[in-house]
């Protein structure tokens, strides 16, 4: 058996996701090979040649796959699946966007945001939010797999696998890249941070939820996150959404600040280790996962809290 | 331009699922439905299209059970055009959804079709690349905004690093996300005309689309249950406790 595992990466350096996909695809079982797709990817290659337990790297590069165009991705994994049994894709916002294409066009269903490989054709993966847990048996050859990157410790470093070019096909011309806008930031990513300070609607403004959290991030080496509420209103950029929709976040320490805890935003940080939750409603659902409730006025409590670190 | 807009019919995003004793799915006897947020989102684009004169029509599409129609009724009643009814009371997998849309796109010729990024009971998030695949049309998934212009529809999505914008050629798939608009609520008025308004009624059968399920469900479980820790008293408290977790 042979797996095909698509690289998460921003063309500079090899995305944290990519080692837990490998995890994912190892206990499946099988040789496993990293597509990095893009362009000017060598020192992502290199790191990824790194990932103990990876038969070859193989790299195509294209201005295409430098924006990772779903078309092109789907152009160049197709073919290459006639030599794999299974392509597992981490679950972020690229594999989620690729992996159904490709899965239709080898006649498969796919098996989204996996949590566990059971068997060869058996994987676990949470449905309706993540209130119930679905373990599900596949009868197609192969496999089309993304998979959640809470669920899998990352494989460690230690490997030396060959790294090849591939030629990568021109794609389909119907789709072009046109801009981005990137966050920038020094804070650790998201899905990757061991603490993660999050702010919710309470925070009233884009300004007051920089003022409060940013300091008590800054403390904590934290990433900053926020409720689907504080995003659509405006006060945090759409990437910092936590949450059935967002990202599934699971780090050492979770603060949520302000958020009342929809069964929504549960589905995204439910597995963080320890959750810490401040809101001036005693009866606010997030009380109900929280190893730590502080009932108070976030303006007072966040603050002080900063103070006393 | 017609534009076509699948509607799936889930769980109301407010209830709580609930995983059978047996283990065999999640009950959903007695349970308030909706129509799929994502794709509320999808209906009001395209009714925003029409009103900007962009698009002549918008058809909404469902696969389900005859309940479904209530789903397509409340399309109607935003603005859409006409529905259609693929009736069947299994539960059809992303892959055979998207097969069946590929049909219905053969009839109907649309130049655009607009989805939900994902439907809240299955969360696959799948269709929509799946239906883009299979018609070999570009897409722009997680859509927060949609701009029509020269025969390209431009595509700002939300990626996991910040946003992009992709051009597309159209005909095109766009899935929507939380950004994208807020739905409007269908007026009173509007649904009482939605009343009056076509709903074709069609069976799987109709479209010659093979739907057998490829996934079989094993168990369906609760999840581990977290429980609720303690309060705590005051901002020293809290330091002094996850101190001695070793948390901070
Ligand atoms: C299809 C769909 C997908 C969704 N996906 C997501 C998702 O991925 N992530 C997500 O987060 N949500 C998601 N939601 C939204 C979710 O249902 C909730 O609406 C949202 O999480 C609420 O955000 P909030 O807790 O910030 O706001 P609110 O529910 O308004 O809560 C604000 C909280 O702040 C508290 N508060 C107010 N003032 C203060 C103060 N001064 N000090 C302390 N506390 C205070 C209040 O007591 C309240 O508990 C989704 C919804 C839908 C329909
Ligand atoms: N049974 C269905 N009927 C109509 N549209 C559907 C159906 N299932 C999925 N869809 C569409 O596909 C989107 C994504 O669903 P999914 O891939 O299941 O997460 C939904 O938001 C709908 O727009």
């Amino acid at each position: 058996m042979a797996v095909l595992v698509l690289a998460d990466h921003d063309n500079a350096s090899l995305g944290d996701a990519t080692a837990k996909t490998v995890s994912a695809a190892a206990a499946f079982g099988g040789d496993i090979d990293i597509l990095v797709a893009g362009k000017g990817v060598s020192a992502v290659a290199e790191a990824a040649a790194k990932i103990s337990g990876v038969r070859k790297v193989l790299v195509a590069e294209s201005d295409a796959l430098e924006a990772a165009l779903a078309e092109a991705v789907e152009a160049l994994v197709v073919p290459l699946m006639d030599g794999y049994d299974a392509f597992f894709a981490p679950a972020t916002t690229t594999g989620k966007n690729v992996a159904p294409r490709i899965a239709a066009k080898l006649d498969v269903m796919q098996l989204s945001d996996i949590i566990a490989v059971e068997s060869a054709d058996t994987f676990v993966r949470p449905i309706y939010a993540g209130n119930a847990i679905e373990t599900v048996q596949t009868s197609d050859a192969k496999k089309i797999v993304t998979v959640r990157g809470t669920a899998f410790e990352a494989a460690a470093d230690g490997g030396s696998a060959a790294v090849e070019t591939i030629d990568a096909p021109t794609g389909s011309g119907k789709s072009a890249f046109v801009s981005e806008e990137l966050a920038e930031s020094d804070r650790p990513e998201l899905t990757s941070a061991k603490r993660i300070v999050s702010g919710g609607r309470a925070l009233g403004s884009e300004e007051e939820l920089n003022k409060v959290l940013e300091p008590l991030a800054d403390k904590l080496g934290a990433a900053i996150g926020a409720s689907r509420a504080a995003v659509d209103a405006g006060y945090a950029p759409n990437d910092y959404q936590v949450g059935q929709t967002g990202k599934i976040v699971a780090p050492e320490l979770y603060i949520a600040i302000g958020i009342s805890g929809a069964i929504q935003h549960l589905a995204g940080m439910k597995d963080s280790k320890i959750i810490v939750a401040i809101n001036k409603d005693e009866e606010a659902p997030i009380f109900q996962v929280a190893d730590y409730g502080l009932v108070a006025d976030l303006f007072n409590a966040v603050p002080e809290l900063t103070d006393a670190l | 331009m017609k534009v076509l807009v699948p509607v799936k019919r889930v769980i109301d995003y407010n209830v709580k699922a609930r995983v059978k004793p047996d283990q065999s799915g999640v009950d959903l006897a007695n349970v308030k439905m909706s129509m799929n947020p994502f794709d509320e989102i999808s209906v009001e684009e395209a009714v925003r299209l029409k009103e900007a004169g962009t698009a002549t029509e918008v058809v909404v599409v469902s696969i389900g059970p005859q309940q479904a129609q209530e789903t397509l009724r409340t399309a109607l009643a935003m603005g859409a055009d006409r529905g259609i009814l693929i009736k069947t009371d299994e539960k059809v997998e992303p892959l055979a959804v998207a097969k069946l849309l590929k049909a219905v796109v053969a009839e109907e010729s649309p130049e655009l079709v607009i989805l939900g990024k994902q439907a809240i009971d299955d969360d696959s998030n799948q269709t929509g690349q799946m239906l883009a695949a299979l018609l070999d049309w570009p897409q722009g998934t997680f859509a927060s905004k949609v701009e029509i212009a020269d025969g390209k529809a431009n595509v700002t999505r939300e990626v996991d690093g910040g946003l992009q914008t992709v051009a597309l050629d159209m005909p095109a798939i766009v899935t929507t996300d939380l950004r994208l608009n807020e739905p409007r609520y269908a007026s009173l008025p509007n649904i009482m005309k939605a009343k009056k308004k076509p709903i074709d009624m069609k069976e799987i059968g109709d479209y010659g689309v093979d739907v057998a399920p490829r996934l079989t469900t094993v168990k369906v479980t609760e999840p581990p249950v977290r429980e609720a820790g303690e309060k705590v008293e005051d901002v020293a408290t809290l330091v002094s406790k996850l101190k001695a977790k070793g948390a901070i």
